[in-house]
């Protein structure tokens, strides 16, 4: 892409479509909101809800599934930050997805779609916070 | 296995395979998208546009076939209060921290198993954490 050397937007564009279509399938087949964070706290019994168990625990169990098909057939760059930030940004990530109600794919993909008002406010929030820290943290030196 | 937990297992996997494809299993991919004013990688942008496209379709033909779906009912839309601002922006600071939100958290335990499950463990006990400060609340997800 001109001018961002390190973009992979036919990448982005195709993985995003089957994202959306993952999430259409839990919509229009089960009638549910394919939000991780949320599923994945009933998943585990972490929050209560009228989604079964079971259900989002198929779903959660997928998700590692349908990545490590991509890692076995073309392979996966993933370059994780060391231990201590990873602690650290789960506990935030997971307390905060559970005080909002939604992560990326809960408010970003499925309440966007649908333009919802709390998802817009949710989706502008977290990614200007995420923006801030990311700036931040450069400026202060820290890289994960 | 019910019909139901196939399509969310099949939901999954092709979500899981999504994320993998488009790079946003890549955490330095997407605090590079995140860091407007350094280095910029634009390639979130993409992935949000390309899954808006066949969920906002979706809606509409859950809008058109309001019968077959009608015993969901799906969260709030217009509620906006500071349980939903503040857990955003407290979401967004670890979202920087890391470049890992849940779904490619999850995903990467079979790309990057060690990694990804110190931040699942830790994610799931900040969730606990939650729930243990406000108990009472009900399940009103997305």
């Amino acid at each position: 892409m001109p001018g961002f050397p390190q973009a992979a937007p036919v990448e982005g564009l195709v993985g995003g479509l089957l994202i959306g279509l993952a999430a259409a399938i839990m919509l229009l087949g089960n009638g549910r909101i394919a939000g991780v964070s949320g599923l994945f706290a009933r998943a585990l019994g972490i929050s209560p809800g009228q989604t079964p168990r079971q259900l989002a625990l198929a779903f959660i169990i997928g998700l590692p599934i349908g990545a490590g098909l991509v890692e076995l057939v073309v392979g996966v760059n993933a370059n994780f930050p060391a231990p201590a930030y990873l602690l650290i940004a789960g506990a935030i990530v997971g307390f905060g997805t559970q005080l909002g109600s939604g992560c990326t794919s809960g408010h970003g993909i499925c309440g966007l779609s649908r333009l919802s008002k709390r998802s817009i406010f949710a989706t502008l929030t977290f990614m200007s916070a995420g923006v801030i820290t990311v700036t931040m943290m450069r400026l202060l030196g820290l890289s994960p | 296995m019910t019909r139901e937990n196939l399509l969310a297992l099949l939901s999954g996997v092709l979500f899981g395979a999504g994320l993998a494809i488009s790079g946003m299993i890549d955490p330095a991919r997407v605090r590079a998208f995140l860091d407007v004013t350094g280095n910029w990688d634009p390639t979130l942008a993409f992935v949000m546009g390309g899954a808006l496209l066949p969920m906002a379709i979706a809606w509409q033909i859950l809008k058109r076939s309001p019968k077959t779906l009608a015993s969901n009912s799906f969260p709030s839309t217009s509620n906006v209060d500071w349980r939903l601002i503040s857990g955003a922006a407290i979401f967004g600071i670890g979202w920087g921290i890391g470049g890992i939100c849940p779904g490619p958290g999850v995903a990467a335990l079979a790309v990057q198993p060690m990694s990804a499950l110190l931040f699942v463990l830790a994610m799931a006990v900040g969730m606990r954490i939650h729930s243990l400060i406000f108990p009472a609340r009900s399940a009103s997800r997305a």
